[in-house]
């Protein structure tokens, strides 16, 4: 098997092909060629690399990752001779390293309008003085100085902000509630368990313009009469926590955080805490357990957190989003806040747009804009001019709404009668070549290793829907499976104890009701229509476009492809198993799925 | 060639113990304390085995059931020392849909071991974890707290045979 030590992957964007990446592929193997390097360093097209408008045409290699930009043909000569022969890094040529996570966030699309997320990237998020030079603090002095708490609330109910966890419950009403609890004392919490598969919304705002959700969270107490609270943060999220760490040192030591804020009398102190974990503990029941120290499993509500909440005293929880939109409405003002959005749903909406789509990345929109709009004209469509075949929004518990529902406006109400949910803002874009029921297998795979198992019909019932979609996908699926999937779904989400198991079918039934033929075709026909479902398809070289190269052979991982160079290859069925690698690297078509 | 190599308890080793202790001082006072020394134990120690359990209990006046409970509970806490290196897939949806089951694939064939075992030497530990938030760069692959992106099978062996090339190397 030819080992190559290098590789170079050469960005084919359009827009690099314009300004002469396929000339830069030729010059390349040239001279790769010249030097006698072909054996050793290959040559690879990819898609693109960096910006191809600055940057274009440019190349990436590895193992090194070092990212030439700006090439010429004239500039393949030294590179190849510098990198590959002298083995050092030609410098003039090299971009700058940039943060990875840069990529997530890029400049606002038209339709975007940026609000809490527009500090990002803009002001630095371990120096709080960024922070009040951009307004910030000036919501909490504002309600300090001159604002009751019951005025607070008010104001938060007249902005009609909802919980941005997914719920929608209206916040000024959850403080309005913790605030009349007679009990003492009430607690505030965040909730940045953001542990939907799809979603850093949440982190972003953490790791990037932590402030503002500490602002948020203590006007937030003020109005509640909450002295102590706590950020809950998962373990996944390293530097999201220690960023958070060094912005409550700041806040105290500015007098933002601690005893008798601003000169106020008000007392207020933040501690994070952090997850291990455990997809669980979003629910907020399960969260305050994790808190206390225990196993994070949730609890019948009602009591509901705001009358017994933490250490069974009234507590507020929020979500990071949530508590990052109240300094903005305080600050700005009610009018301005509202102007945005839907009818039911003001202001705007994280999301984290992933999957096959052409930009992924963060994005922030207002309520009502349509799922085509955020897909199309944000996220620029389907990745290599692929079929759009559906959305999953929400997160596992959430559903997969189809192309017929793209013009739908997300909003809370809307996404919910569609069968899905909108959850965090996870969004997740499947093109044509996705299997619909292998969707609905891996969230079910999720969500029955994430239940915590406190109740039957989450802990049994999850299995058991896994255990049939899997026996669908491996090919035994027969008569009544179908019903019995449906079956089971509704006693799972009418009997679950938390929002983990009532929301644990909805993957399934939302797949059901719009990808139903999917399922017959596996269940009755023993076809895989996407080809993904590997007990169903067969992988097959193709005489005629196989020209022998080589490639398929050399990156089987199991070596079932066997094949004279420049001669038509074949692959063993009995070795073969179908990992579809031979499908992503053949250059010529030449693998036939069926 | 799943298993590790039998390593001493750390409470046997008194450099261990010393910061087992130390950790247990600092946090135990906290409310909901257990949850903080145990998180901040896996992360100085690297796991936390059932005497360490009994004795953590024994200290903080809890029963063992429930630190027990507790260290179950959380994928984070792990009873077993881990290999040097720890190379996580992030099974996240976007990841998922991005192809990581063919990162695990080449992993498989070039280490011969599964998620959740490590390599006969302890050099390596395969795991799956959670969504990790870099869905952007999907397949992602963590190896030891590094985020890798966009990662491609091909490249991926390459980067497992360089962890062990290094090792050697050292």
């Amino acid at each position: 098997m030819a080992y190559y030590r290098s590789t170079v992957l050469v960005s084919m964007d359009p827009v690099c092909i314009e300004k002469g990446a396929l000339e830069i592929k030729e010059q390349l193997i040239k001279e790769l060629a010249l030097l006698k390097l072909s054996e050793e360093v290959q040559v690879l097209d990819s898609p693109r690399l960096g910006d191809p408008e600055t940057e274009g045409p440019d190349i990436l290699v590895y193992p090194e990752g070092s990212h030439y930009i700006q090439l010429s043909p004239a500039t393949v000569g030294p590179i190849v001779l510098e990198h590959f022969v002298k083995g050092r890094e030609l410098q003039q040529y090299k971009a700058q390293m940039r943060d990875v996570l840069d990529e997530e966030l890029g400049e606002p699309k038209d339709k975007e309008i940026r609000i809490i997320l527009e500090n990002i990237g803009k002001i630095d998020p371990r120096n709080i003085e960024d922070y009040i030079a951009v307004d910030g603090y000036q919501a909490l002095a504002k309600v300090l100085g001159e604002m009751s708490p019951e005025e607070v609330i008010q104001t938060i109910l007249d902005s009609k902000l909802r919980g941005r966890g997914g719920a929608g419950f209206p916040t000024g009403l959850k403080w309005k509630f913790a605030r009349q609890a007679p009990d003492t004392p009430k607690y505030m919490i965040c909730n940045a368990d953001e542990g939907d598969p799809g979603a850093f919304m949440n982190r972003k705002v953490l790791e990037g313009d932590p402030h503002s959700v500490l602002e948020g969270m203590a006007i937030g107490a003020y109005a509640v009469g909450a002295n102590q609270g706590y950020v809950y943060c998962r373990a996944e999220y390293p530097i999201a926590v220690s960023t958070l760490n060094t912005a409550i040192e700041q806040a105290r030591e500015y007098g933002l955080l601690g005893k008798d804020i601003l000169g106020s009398g008000f007392d207020f102190d933040i501690e994070v805490r952090m997850g291990a974990g455990a997809f669980v503990c979003g629910e907020e029941t399960a969260l305050m357990a994790s808190i206390e120290g225990g196993r994070g499993e949730p609890r019948a509500r009602p009591p509901f957190p705001a009358s017994k909440g933490l250490w069974g005293k009234p507590t507020n929880i929020n979500n990071v989003e949530t508590y990052a939109n109240v300094p903005k409405i305080i600050h700005r003002g009610l009018e301005w806040y509202t102007s945005m959005g839907s009818e039911k749903s003001k202001g705007t909406k994280t999301f984290a747009l992933a999957g096959d789509v052409a930009h992924t990345g963060l994005i922030e929109v207002p309520f009502g804009l349509t799922l085509r709009e955020i897909i199309y004209d944000i996220g620029g469509g389907i990745k290599g001019g692929k079929a759009f075949k559906a959305v999953q929004t929400g997160g596992p518990m959430g559903g997969c709404l189809p192309a017929s529902d793209l013009d739908l406006p997300v909003d809370y109400e809307t996404l919910g009668a569609a069968g899905s949910i909108m959850g965090s803002g996870g969004m997740i874009v499947m093109d044509e070549g996705t299997c619909m029921v292998d969707i609905a297998r891996f969230f079910m795979e999720f969500t029955q290793d994430e239940s915590c198992g406190k109740c039957v019909p989450c802990r049994v019932g999850t299995r058991r829907l896994l255990e049939i979609l899997e026996k669908i996908c491996a090919g035994n699926g027969e008569e009544g499976d179908i019903e019995e999937l449906e079956e089971l779904s509704e006693q799972i989400r009418k009997n679950s104890l938390c929002g983990l198991g009532q929301g644990a079918p909805n993957p399934v039934l939302s797949t059901l009701n719009h990808f139903m033929d999917e399922y017959k075709a596996h269940i009755y026909e023993k076809r895989c229509p996407a080809k993904v479902c590997r007990a169903l398809i067969k992988y097959e070289i193709i005489d005629g476009p196989c020209t022998g190269c080589t490639v398929c052979a050399r990156n089987c991982p199991v070596g079932a492809i066997t094949g004279e160079r420049k001669q038509t290859h074949i692959i063993d069925q009995d070795i073969c198993i179908k990992c579809g690698i031979c499908y992503q690297v053949c250059q010529f078509d030449a693998i036939n799925v069926s | 060639m799943t298993t590790t190599p039998k390593q001493p308890d750390p409470l046997d080793n008194p450099q261990m113990k010393q910061i087992i202790d130390n950790t247990i001082a600092e946090f135990s006072e906290q409310n909901g304390a257990l949850m903080v020394v145990l998180n901040h134990l896996q992360e100085r120690i690297g796991y936390i085995t059932k005497p360490m359990q009994a004795y953590i209990a024994r200290k903080m006046n809890v029963p063992v059931s429930k630190v027990h409970g507790v260290v179950s509970f959380y994928s984070f806490f792990t009873t077993e020392p881990r290999g040097k290196h720890v190379v996580k897939f992030c099974i996240g949806t976007a990841c998922y849909v991005g192809g990581v089951s063919q990162l695990i694939d080449k992993a498989k064939q070039v280490l011969g071991i599964e998620p959740g075992q490590t390599t006969s030497d302890g050099l390596i530990t395969l795991e799956v974890c959670r969504c990790v938030g870099a869905c952007s760069q999907a397949p992602v692959v963590v190896i030891d707290d590094q985020n890798h992106g966009r990662v491609k099978p091909s490249q991926f062996g390459r980067m497992l045979t360089d962890i062990q090339k290094s090792e050697v190397v050292a």
